[in-house]
C-alpha cells in the first residue's frame, strides 16, 4: 500500500508522545496501552504535528540524514502505516 | 541504577469498593473494604507523586466505582500535573454533566465505560441496577461530546455472549476508538458465579470468529481488545504481564499488591502505601518478589520455552483451582492439574443457576445446589 505524499498524519485522540526521564526513553501513551518507539519512529513522531504532510516529513529527514529522499519517503510511509495500525496516529 | 528492577508501567488504584452496581463477576475481592478504611485525598496524592518518581506512566482509576469519590477530579488533576497518563474505568452511572466538565478541566486523558449488554433489560439485570443501561448510554455520549477518547468495555459470559456482534456494532456507532470484548475472568465473585457465567466451547469459538472478522473490518478505526476465558485454553494467559513485572494495584485502604486478586492468596502480608514508599515496595517487598521472574517456577514451567511469555500464568488461578499458588496455572495443557478446567466446564450445566450479586455481606452466599448439576 502506498500513501500519498499529501497525507497529513496526526496523533490520535487520547494519544501522547513524550520523553520519560526515568527510562531515558520516548514513550507513546494511548488508552490502556503504551509502547517505546524505536529510533526511526521517534524521529518521525517528533515531526507529526497534525499539519506537516508525509512529503514534508520526508523532506525534513532527507535534509538531515544521508539517504536518498525516495528511500526515506518509502520508509516513513511504512512507519506511518505501522503506527496507524497500532492505533497511535490517524492518516 | 544497576541491580534495580525496571520500573512499573502502570498503577491501578481502587479508590473505593463502593459501587451502585452489583455485577456478579466483579473483580473486587469477596471481602469488600469498608468506606471508613479508604485512603484520603492527600494520601492518594502522595502515592501519585511517588509513582511518577518511580517511573509509572499510566494511572488507572478504578474501584468499585471511582466516580463515587467526590475528590476524583482533584486526584486526576494532581496525577496529570505529574505527567501521568490518566484513565478512569467506570460504570458511568454517576457520570453527570457537572462531573464530566470537572474531569475534563482536571486533564483526564481517557475513560473506559463498561456496558453489561446491548439489551437494556438484560444489562440492568446483570448489573443489579434498574436504569443503569440508559445512564451508561448517556455517559458515552457525554464522553464523546467532551472530545475524549472512549473505550467501551463489554464483559461477556453465557448470559450475553450471543449479542457480541451487536456489541461491536454499538461501539462503532457510539464512536469508540477502542472496545474490549472481555470474557469474565474467574476469580472472587466470578469464580463464585462460574456456573452462571461460563460459556460453552461453541459459544466461545463463535465469539472469537466474530471478533477476528470485526478486527479486520475496523482496522485503523477501532481497536478491539479480546480477552478469552482460561477454561478452553491450551496455554495460560500472561496474567498482569507477569507477577510484579508491570503493575502495582492499590486497594482502597492502601494495600499494595501485584494484582487485584492477590489478596486471595494465603500466607501473604501485603505492604501498605500508608507507611511504605512505593519504590521500596516495588524493589524489595517479599510479596512482590515471591513470584517475580522465573526462579520460583516448578516444572513444566521452569524449562518451558514460553516461561518469559506467559510467566507461568496466573498465581491466583493456580491457588483457586489447585490450592497451591506455586503450581503451574491449570489453564496450561502441560499442567499436572489441567483436568480441573474440563471438570469446571462439565459443571456448568444446561441452564445457568441464579446470580449471587456482588455486595457487602454476600460473600458467604452459595448458589442453589440443584442448579450445579
Amino acid at each position: 500500500m502506498s500513501l500519498p505524499e499529501t497525507t497529513v498524519p496526526g496523533l490520535r485522540r487520547g494519544v501522547k508522545f513524550r520523553f520519560d526521564a526515568v527510562r531515558a526513553s520516548w514513550v507513546v501513551l494511548a488508552p490502556e496501552r503504551l509502547f517505546m518507539p524505536d529510533e526511526p519512529a521517534v524521529e518521525v513522531l517528533k515531526l507529526i504535528d497534525g499539519a506537516r504532510s508525509l512529503g514534508a516529513i520526508a523532506d525534513d529527514l532527507a535534509a538531515r540524514f544521508a539517504a536518498p529522499r525516495a528511500v526515506i519517503l518509502a520508509d516513513v510511509a511504512a512507519l506511518l502505516t505501522d503506527l496507524a495500525d497500532k492505533g497511535a496516529i490517524t492518516l | 541504577m544497576t541491580g534495580l528492577f525496571p520500573p512499573p508501567m502502570g498503577l491501578i488504584v481502587e479508590l473505593t469498593h463502593r459501587c451502585p452496581l452489583q455485577c456478579p463477576y466483579c473483580s473486587n475481592p469477596l471481602e469488600l473494604e469498608r468506606p471508613a478504611s479508604e485512603l484520603d485525598t492527600s494520601a492518594w496524592m502522595r502515592v501519585f507523586d511517588q509513582a511518577a518518581e518511580l517511573g509509572v506512566l499510566q494511572l488507572h482509576f478504578t474501584g468499585g466505582e471511582p466516580t463515587a469519590r467526590r475528590d476524583l477530579p482533584d486526584l486526576v488533576r494532581h496525577a496529570a500535573a505529574r505527567g501521568l497518563y490518566t484513565n478512569i474505568i467506570t460504570s458511568g452511572v454517576l457520570l453527570d454533566e457537572r462531573l464530566m466538565v470537572a474531569l475534563v478541566a482536571a486533564g483526564i486523558d481517557h475513560i473506559q465505560l463498561s456496558l453489561q449488554d446491548i439489551e437494556p433489560e438484560n444489562a440492568d439485570r446483570i448489573g443489579g441496577y434498574r436504569g443503569a443501561h440508559a445512564k451508561k448510554l448517556a455517559a458515552a455520549q457525554r464522553i464523546r461530546d467532551a472530545g475524549l477518547p472512549l473505550t467501551l468495555n463489554f464483559v461477556v459470559h453465557r448470559q450475553n455472549i450471543q449479542n457480541v456482534p451487536q456489541m461491536i456494532d454499538m461501539a462503532e456507532k457510539l464512536g469508540a476508538e477502542r472496545s474490549e470484548i472481555a470474557h469474565v475472568q474467574y476469580y472472587g465473585w466470578g469464580l463464585k458465579n462460574r456456573a452462571a457465567l461460563l460459556p460453552s466451547r461453541a459459544e466461545l469459538d463463535a465469539t472469537t470468529a466474530t471478533v477476528e472478522a470485526a478486527r479486520a473490518r475496523l482496522k485503523g478505526r477501532m481497536v478491539i481488545d479480546y480477552v478469552v476465558p482460561d477454561y478452553y485454553a491450551s496455554r495460560p494467559k500472561s496474567c498482569m504481564g507477569g507477577w510484579a513485572q508491570r503493575f502495582i494495584n492499590i486497594s482502597p485502604s492502601g494495600k499494595a499488591m501485584p494484582c487485584h486478586a492477590a489478596e486471595t492468596l494465603p500466607g501473604f502480608t501485603f505492604p501498605s502505601v500508608r507507611d511504605t514508599p512505593l519504590a521500596a515496595i516495588w524493589q524489595s517487598d517479599p510479596a512482590f518478589l515471591r513470584f517475580r521472574g522465573t526462579d520460583w517456577m516448578p516444572e513444566p514451567c521452569a524449562s518451558c520455552e514460553r516461561r518469559e511469555i506467559d510467566w507461568g500464568g496466573c498465581r491466583c488461578q493456580a491457588f483457586a483451582l489447585t490450592g497451591d499458588a506455586a503450581r503451574t496455572d491449570p489453564a496450561c495443557a502441560l499442567a499436572p492439574d489441567h483436568a480441573v478446567m474440563a471438570e469446571a466446564v462439565a459443571e456448568r450445566g444446561i441452564a445457568p443457576p441464579p446470580f449471587i450479586y456482588r455486595r457487602l455481606g454476600a460473600e458467604n452466599e452459595r448458589a442453589p445446589a440443584e442448579a450445579m448439576v
